[in-house]
């Protein structure tokens, strides 16, 4: 028997499918790109190379996800790279830190 | 109090040692690129070249194509970085940190009154680089005694005084211009306290301002303040907000003020320049000049001279004198292209476009302003001739030579451009020759402001906006698409699959068919939203008033 407060469960994978063509349909709303949301791979870097995004469209992107997710983005937390890293690293800082 | 890095304090005195310590650190070379992003090691970075009679070079940007040129412009340059991953293509020195506990204990009585050391007004203390038309940066030279006496006036318009000494928290690169003047140099000269982060996120910034005692200033753009009213966050008080890179919507202002509970004052002014205007927008449209700055309007361009401005300089916006010392600013002229602060020209940019081997032909466009979005940022867009390249390996190319925030978005790859029998390339037509290769699916988002009127739903705290208001967006896309060339629409159809909500981002679509009509779809996060078709405006009365006479 523990005290403790059960631990959070890892999100079941098809929910986590399903978020992540949410956050890419955001960013691609968002960001008025050139693409599909579905065009975007999971592992491709956004900043910088990859999708190409810069600091405006990082912080665009951290702006709709705290409306839509509760999650305030901190630099100091983590580094933009690794949330950034990936659509798939972005979609994980958001299960692990969502509000909404 | 000479800084505060994460709310510990740094003091005058211990400033004064670190840049005895970087001085000697920097050894022979003439010239300094400071690129050090931490304030606070700026600061003492610019200071140690003051103090040993080297120039700091700050230009707008350090891609691979500028650093290059910087080293023709000054062969002896030697970059101060505190980068660890610096990659820059220079000899680097990597800041030198205090060496541990002794540093940080305040050394015996006679070395803690060192004298602040007295700088010549006449001396060099740095060169600021603009965009040229030629592809290369331009130097501009900034005397010591011009910057000082610049942002003295600076701190007598935002009423600071030496008794009370500030906290300044900016959101801006030192190295600009205006962090420069406003995050560096006006808290070095009047006593007040720099901080050595660059906070970026909403949360972030909150957390630097309350990190640091009042009174504080907060020294930031239009771009980081639209986020930090987006956000939600509760705003602590300070004592005063700057903002200056590009003019503050009005609203805008009003709220950053209430939220923040202080003024807001607006900085005019340019590389070129630094400061040469400021005024508070929520009590009007006039900016005040500097005392001893005077205007002069040729035809369309202003020059702007005297006071702290080393020479005549030609503004690139369009001002019109209003009054004595006062002006009204209408725009920039047309070739300046402004993102998020930073500053070119569509004459630089087209140059860097078309010297990449593999581009035939090439030429930069405004976008419109961007009316949806958080930031409020206006993209330019590129087309491009180039047959045997993609987009992945020229916008590759065009990274080591321009900043990030001027990377075309759409870059679009055409056959040839519409150049007019003098081979030169009128705006409109490369705009219609954009809108016209994006293709017959145009995407654009649309932002419902927060604060948008709705009607009350079926649910408590779920208000919906009406769906006609959904329908009037679509059809002015459409209209803006044709450029008020194209005929008038009515709706065909509509259906409305789900409520929409102020503070929602929607992606609108349409898809122009063979038949004339328009389909268009509204959706949210990928999910439809609503739907239907649009119908061109028969151009002859229907009706009764309308048959012919017989």
């Amino acid at each position: 028997m523990s005290d403790k407060a059960p631990l959070r469960q890892p999100e079941p994978p098809a929910n986590v499918t399903a978020l992540t063509a949410e956050v890419a349909g955001l960013i691609v709303e968002a960001l008025n790109l050139d693409r599909a949301a579905a065009d975007i791979d999971p592992d491709q870097p956004l900043y910088g190379e990859g999708l190409g995004l810069d600091s405006i469209d990082i912080l665009e992107i951290a702006l709709v996800v705290s409306k839509q997710y509760g999650v305030q983005l901190r630099a100091d937390s983590e580094d933009n790279e690794r949330i950034f890293g990936s659509l798939r690293q972005l979609v994980e800082y958001i299960i692990a830190h969502r509000t909404k | 109090m000479f800084a505060y890095r994460a709310g510990a304090p740094i003091r005058a005195w211990q400033f004064l040692a670190d840049v005895r310590r970087v001085a000697h650190a920097l050894g022979g070379a003439t010239h300094v690129l400071n690129a050090c992003s931490d304030r606070y090691h700026f600061s003492v970075g610019f200071a140690a070249c003051l103090t040993s009679g080297k120039v700091s070079l700050l230009p707008a940007t350090n891609t691979p194509e500028v650093v290059r040129q910087l080293t023709e412009f000054a062969p002896d340059v030697l970059c101060l970085t505190d980068d660890a991953d610096c990659t820059l293509a220079l000899p680097r020195l990597a800041y030198p940190e205090a060496d541990g506990a002794a540093a940080r204990r305040a050394p015996p009585g006679e070395s803690r009154a060192a004298p602040v050391p007295q700088i010549e007004a006449a001396q060099l203390a740095a060169y600021v680089f603009t965009s040229g038309s030629t592809g290369t940066p331009v130097p501009y030279r900034k005397s010591w005694g011009r910057l000082v006496e610049c942002v003295r006036e600076g701190a007598r318009r935002l009423g600071l005084t030496p008794q009370m000494p500030c906290a300044f928290v900016a959101t801006v690169p030192p190295q600009h211009m205006y962090g420069f003047e406003s995050s560096v140099l006006t808290a070095m000269c009047g006593g007040h306290a720099l901080c050595a982060a660059r906070p970026f996120y909403p949360a972030d910034i909150v957390a630097a301002l309350e990190g640091v005692p009042r009174p504080r200033i907060l020294v930031s753009t239009p771009v980081h303040l639209r986020a930090l009213l987006a956000s939600d966050l509760a705003l602590p008080p300070a004592d005063l907000v700057l903002c200056s890179t590009a003019p503050l919507a009005q609203q805008l202002a009003a709220e950053t003020e209430q939220r923040f509970n202080c003024e807001l004052l607006e900085i005019y002014g340019s590389t070129e320049t630094g400061q040469i205007a400021a005024r508070n927008p929520t009590r009007g449209a006039e900016w005040r000049l500097w005392p001893e700055v005077s205007l002069s309007p040729e035809g369309e361009v202003t020059w702007a001279q005297g006071g702290h401005i080393e020479q005549p300089t030609r503004m690139c916006d369009v001002l019109e004198v209003s009054g004595a010392g006062r002006f009204l600013l209408h725009g920039r002229l047309a070739d300046l292209v402004n993102i998020a602060g930073k500053r070119s020209s569509l004459a630089y940019l087209n140059h860097q476009l078309n010297s990449i081997a593999g581009v035939e032909d090439g030429a930069f466009f405004h976008l419109e302003e961007a009316r949806s979005s958080h930031t409020g940022v206006a993209r330019v867009g590129a087309c491009v001739v180039a047959p045997c390249l993609d987009a992945a390996r020229l916008l590759e190319a065009l990274r080591g030579r321009i900043d990030a925030v001027f990377l075309p978005r759409p870059l679009l790859f055409v056959a040839r451009l519409p150049r007019n029998s003098t081979g030169k390339l009128p705006q409109e037509a490369l705009r219609a020759l954009a809108m016209r290769s994006r293709g017959a699916g145009a995407v654009s988002s649309l932002i419902i402001p927060a604060e948008h009127p709705a009607l009350a739903g079926h649910f408590p705290d779920a208000p919906i906006l009406p769906g006609v208001l959904l329908l009037d967006e679509i059809v002015r896309a459409v209209e803006t698409e044709d450029g008020g060339n194209g005929g008038r629409w009515r709706i065909g159809a509509a259906k409305f699959v789900k409520p929409v909500r102020p503070g929602e981002t929607l992606t609108l679509g349409h898809e122009r068919q063979s038949n004339g009509s328009i389909h268009f779809r509204i959706s949210r996060a990928g999910e439809p939203v609503a739907h239907g078709v649009l119908v061109p405006l028969a151009t002859r009365q229907q009706g009764d008033h309308g048959r012919q006479a017989g």
